[in-house]
C-alpha cells in the first residue's frame, strides 16, 4: 500500500513539471523589502500608468507602507483635486478608453496576481514598432495588444528582427533608437540596464500593490508557525501521551 | 459552588437530556482503541466546517454580491468588495485567506476521509447509511464550493459557472429552461450572482449542517469501524463496555487535538506563505474581473473538481449533445453511493483482503489521480494521437488517456461484486490489533 502511494506521488510530481508553454519570460527583480525600488515604482506608476489605467482597490495613503509620509504622497503623487485617502482612479473613463483603444485598459489593482511579475516585466520591455497596428506598436509577449508603448520616451524604439535558421524562425528585438534611459555602449550596442531597472521597480510596485499585506502576512506566518511547531504540537502530543498511558 | 453547579445541571437534566447526550456521544461513546493516522480526518473535516462558517459570516459583512460596474471603471462592485476585504477591512486578508484555503483543505480532508472509508470497508453493513449521509455531504460540499466560487466575480468564476450551468441545458426537453431557471437569466449575470450568494451562505450550509448531524448520529448509533474491520461490540466486559473500546472523551479528544495542531501547521503554511498554492487554490485568471465578452483560452475548474471534470470531457458528444458526458460525470459521483452493495467481500479492512483487491484499488487510485491532473490542463496538452491516420487517429493523447482512466474508474465499481467475491481474503482476528 505504502509503495503504491509513493510511486503515485512521484508520478504525479513528474507530470506536474510538464507545464504549459508560452513566450520565454525574464525573471522580474521583485523585492518587496526594497522600499526605494517600490517608491520609484510608485512614481513611475502614477506618472505613466494612471493616465489610462485605474487601480480602484488601491488607496494613495496605503503608500505609507513603502516608507512615504502622507505629506509626500499628497505633494507628489495625488492629483491636484484629490485626497490622500482616495483610490487610484484613471484620468479617463472606461467608456472613453473603449472608444480610443478598442478595449478598456484593465484595472491594475491585482494585475500582478493575474499575470505574474515575470510576464509584466517581459511585456513592458517587449514593445516594438509595427506600422500595421493602429497604435504603431506591437508586443512579442502580447501579440496585437491595444496598448501603445507608453514608456517609449524612456526605452526608445525597438524593431523585431526575424532570422531564418533552417526550419526555425528566430525572433529577436533590437533597439534602433535610444531613449532617455538607454544609451550606446562602447562596443556599439545599446545598454538597456537603466530602463530594465526602471521597469523592474515598476513591476516590483505592481506586485506590492496587488497584495499590500504580503510582507506582514509572512511576518505573522513565521510567528504562527513557531507557536504551532514549538508549543502547540509538542504540548498536545505530550497531553495525548499522558492520557493514553493506560490504553493497552 | 460545586453543589450549586450540580443543582443547575440537575435542573437542566430534568428538562433536557444534557448529561445523557454528552455521555452517549462523547464521554461514554466507546470507540475502538486502534484508530490510526487515517482516523484524524473526520474530526478535521468538522474543524474546517467550523472555520468555513465562522470566516464566512465575517466575509458576508463586507462582501457585496453586485455585478454592476463601479462608474468610470471596468471593475465590478463584487470584485472590488473582495479586494476591499483584502485591504481595508481590519484582519480582512486573514479571514479571506482562511476561507479560500479552507475551501481547498475541506476537500483534502474529505477525500482522505472517504479514502479511509474505502480501504477499511467503513461503508459495509451496518454502516451503509453513514456512508450515504457522507456522500450527500460530499455532493453538498461540491455544490457549496461551486456556488461560492462565483462570488469573487473573476474571469474563472464567471466562465466556470457558465460552463457548468450550460451542462444542465443538455438534459433533454427541460434542459434549456432548467439552465435559464438556475441562472435566473439567459447568461450568467447579476441575478445569478445574487441567487448563488443566497444559496452559498444560507441554503446549502443549512442542509450541510443537518447532514453532518445525521452522519454523526448514525455513526454513534452503530459505533465506529476500525483499521481491522472487526466488531468491538462482540467482546464486552461485565458492565457491557466493549473490551477494545475506549471513551471518545478524553482519549480521542486529546488525540484529535494533536491532529488539529499538526493540521494547523499545514493550514498556516499555506495561508501565510502560499495562499494561491501556485494557482491551484486561487486561480491566476480569477484575479481578472469577469468579462462576459472575453472567453479565457483555457477554462479550468479548481483542483477538487478536476477528476470529475476530466470524465465529462473524456466522453465524446452524441449527435452534438453533451448529454453522455454530463451523465457520466453525474454517474461518477453518484456511483459511490452504491459502494455498500457492490462490495461482496466477507472482510472489511484492506489488511485482510487479497492481492487482487489491493491491485485493483491501486489502479483505481492511480486513474483517479491521473484524471485529476488531466482536468487541470487543456485537452491538447500532449498533442494528437496518430494525427494523419484515419479512423483510429486524430484524437488528443490526453483525451485518450482520460477515456481509459474513466473506464477504469467505472469498472472499479461495476466489477466490484465479482472481484471482491473471488478475492482470496485472509482470516480476520477476533480482537483488534494495535
Amino acid at each position: 500500500m505504502r509503495k503504491i502511494l509513493i510511486t503515485l506521488f512521484l508520478a504525479s510530481a513528474c507530470m506536474a513539471n510538464a507545464s504549459t508553454e508560452g513566450p520565454a519570460l525574464d525573471k522580474a527583480p521583485v523585492d518587496l523589502r526594497n522600499v526605494e525600488s517600490l517608491q520609484r515604482g510608485a512614481q513611475t506608476f502614477t506618472n505613466y500608468c494612471l493616465s489610462c489605467h485605474s487601480a480602484v482597490s488601491m488607496r494613495y495613503n496605503r503608500l505609507t507602507a513603502i516608507g512615504l509620509t502622507e505629506e509626500q504622497i499628497k505633494a507628489h503623487l495625488v492629483p491636484a483635486d484629490g485626497k490622500v485617502g482616495d483610490v487610484m482612479k484613471s484620468a479617463m473613463t472606461a467608456q472613453d478608453a473603449k472608444e480610443w483603444f478598442g478595449a478598456p485598459p484593465p484595472d491594475l489593482s491585482v494585475i500582478a496576481r493575474a499575470r505574474g511579475a515575470d510576464w509584466l516585466y517581459t511585456y513592458l520591455r517587449s514593445f516594438y514598432r509595427d506600422e500595421t497596428r493602429p497604435s504603431g506598436w506591437n508586443n512579442t509577449v502580447f501579440d496585437k495588444v491595444g496598448m501603445p508603448h507608453v514608456l517609449y520616451e524612456l526605452q526608445g524604439e525597438q524593431v523585431l528582427e526575424i532570422k531564418k535558421e533552417g526550419e526555425h524562425e528566430i525572433h529577436a528585438l533590437k533597439l534602433v533608437k535610444p531613449g532617455l534611459l538607454t544609451k550606446t555602449g562602447d562596443n556599439g550596442e545599446y545598454d538597456q540596464s537603466d530602463y530594465n531597472q526602471r521597469v523592474g521597480d515598476l513591476v516590483n510596485y505592481l506586485v506590492f500593490m496587488s497584495e499590500p499585506s504580503q510582507v506582514k502576512r509572512e511576518q505573522i506566518g513565521y510567528a504562527v508557525l513557531l507557536f504551532l511547531i514549538f508549543v502547540l504540537v509538542p504540548l498536545s502530543w505530550m497531553l495525548k501521551k499522558e492520557y493514553w498511558r493506560d490504553v493497552k | 459552588m460545586q453543589e450549586k453547579a450540580q443543582q443547575l445541571l440537575d435542573w437542566v437534566d430534568a428538562r433536557f437530556p444534557l448529561t445523557a447526550t454528552w455521555k452517549s456521544h462523547v464521554s461514554e461513546y466507546y470507540a475502538p482503541k486502534n484508530f490510526n493516522f487515517w482516523y484524524y480526518f473526520g474530526s478535521l473535516a468538522l474543524l474546517v466546517l467550523v472555520i468555513q462558517i465562522t470566516t464566512g459570516i465575517f466575509l458576508t459583512m463586507s462582501y457585496k454580491p453586485d455585478a454592476s460596474l463601479i462608474p468610470g471603471t471596468n471593475v465590478s462592485v463584487a470584485f472590488a468588495s473582495v479586494e476591499y476585504i483584502m485591504r481595508d477591512v481590519a484582519g480582512g486578508w486573514i479571514i479571506r485567506y482562511m476561507h479560500s484555503t479552507g475551501a481547498s483543505m475541506f476537500f483534502v480532508v474529505v477525500y482522505l476521509h472517504m479514502f479511509r472509508g474505502l480501504i477499511y470497508g467503513s461503508y459495509q453493513k451496518p454502516r451503509e447509511l453513514i456512508w450515504i449521509f457522507g456522500m450527500m455531504i460530499f455532493l453538498c460540499l461540491m455544490a457549496e464550493a461551486f456556488l461560492g466560487y462565483l462570488l469573487p466575480w473573476g474571469q474563472m468564476s464567471f466562465w466556470g459557472a457558465q460552463v457548468i450551468v450550460n451542462l444542465f441545458a443538455s438534459i433533454p426537453v427541460i434542459g434549456p429552461d432548467l439552465s435559464v431557471f438556475i441562472r435566473g437569466d439567459f447568461v450568467v449575470s447579476d441575478a445569478t450572482l445574487n441567487r448563488f450568494f443566497a444559496l452559498h451562505v444560507i441554503a446549502v450550509p443549512l442542509v450541510l449542517l443537518a447532514l453532518v448531524g445525521a452522519h454523526l448520529v448514525a455513526l454513534h448509533e452503530v459505533g465506529s469501524n476500525n483499521p481491522d474491520g472487526v466488531d468491538i461490540k462482540k467482546h464486552k466486559d461485565e458492565n457491557g463496555i466493549p473490551l477494545d473500546g475506549i471513551p471518545f472523551h478524553p482519549y480521542y479528544t486529546v488525540k484529535d487535538i494533536f491532529g488539529v495542531a499538526v493540521f494547523l501547521v499545514v493550514f498556516a503554511t499555506i495561508l501565510f506563505f502560499l495562499p494561491s498554492m501556485g494557482g491551484y487554490f486561487l486561480e491566476d485568471n480569477n484575479f481578472l474581473p469577469a468579462d462576459p465578452f472575453k472567453t479565457p483560452p483555457h477554462i479550468a475548474p479548481v483542483w477538487y473538481f478536476t477528476p470529475f471534470y476530466s470524465i465529462l470531457r473524456a466522453v465524446p458528444p452524441l449527435f452534438g449533445s453533451q448529454l453522455p458526458g454530463v451523465l457520466a460525470m453525474g454517474g461518477s459521483t453518484l456511483i459511490l453511493c452504491l459502494l455498500p452493495w457492490l462490495d461482496r467481500s466477507p472482510v472489511k479492512s484492506i489488511r485482510y483482503r487479497g492481492t487482487l483487491y489491493k491491485t485493483i484499488l491501486g489502479i483505481f487510485l492511480a486513474s483517479f489521480l491521473i484524471l485529476g491532473y488531466l482536468g487541470t490542463v487543456p485537452g491538447n496538452v500532449w498533442g494528437t494521437f496518430a494525427a494523419n491516420v484515419p479512423v483510429i487517429g486524430g484524437v488528443d493523447r490526453a483525451v485518450l488517456l482520460a477515456r481509459f482512466c474513466s473506464l477504469i474508474y467505472f469498472a472499479f465499481f461495476l466489477a466490484m461484486p465479482w472481484y471482491t467475491k473471488i478475492d482470496k481474503t485472509k482470516p480476520v482476528p477476533d480482537r483488534v490489533t494495535m
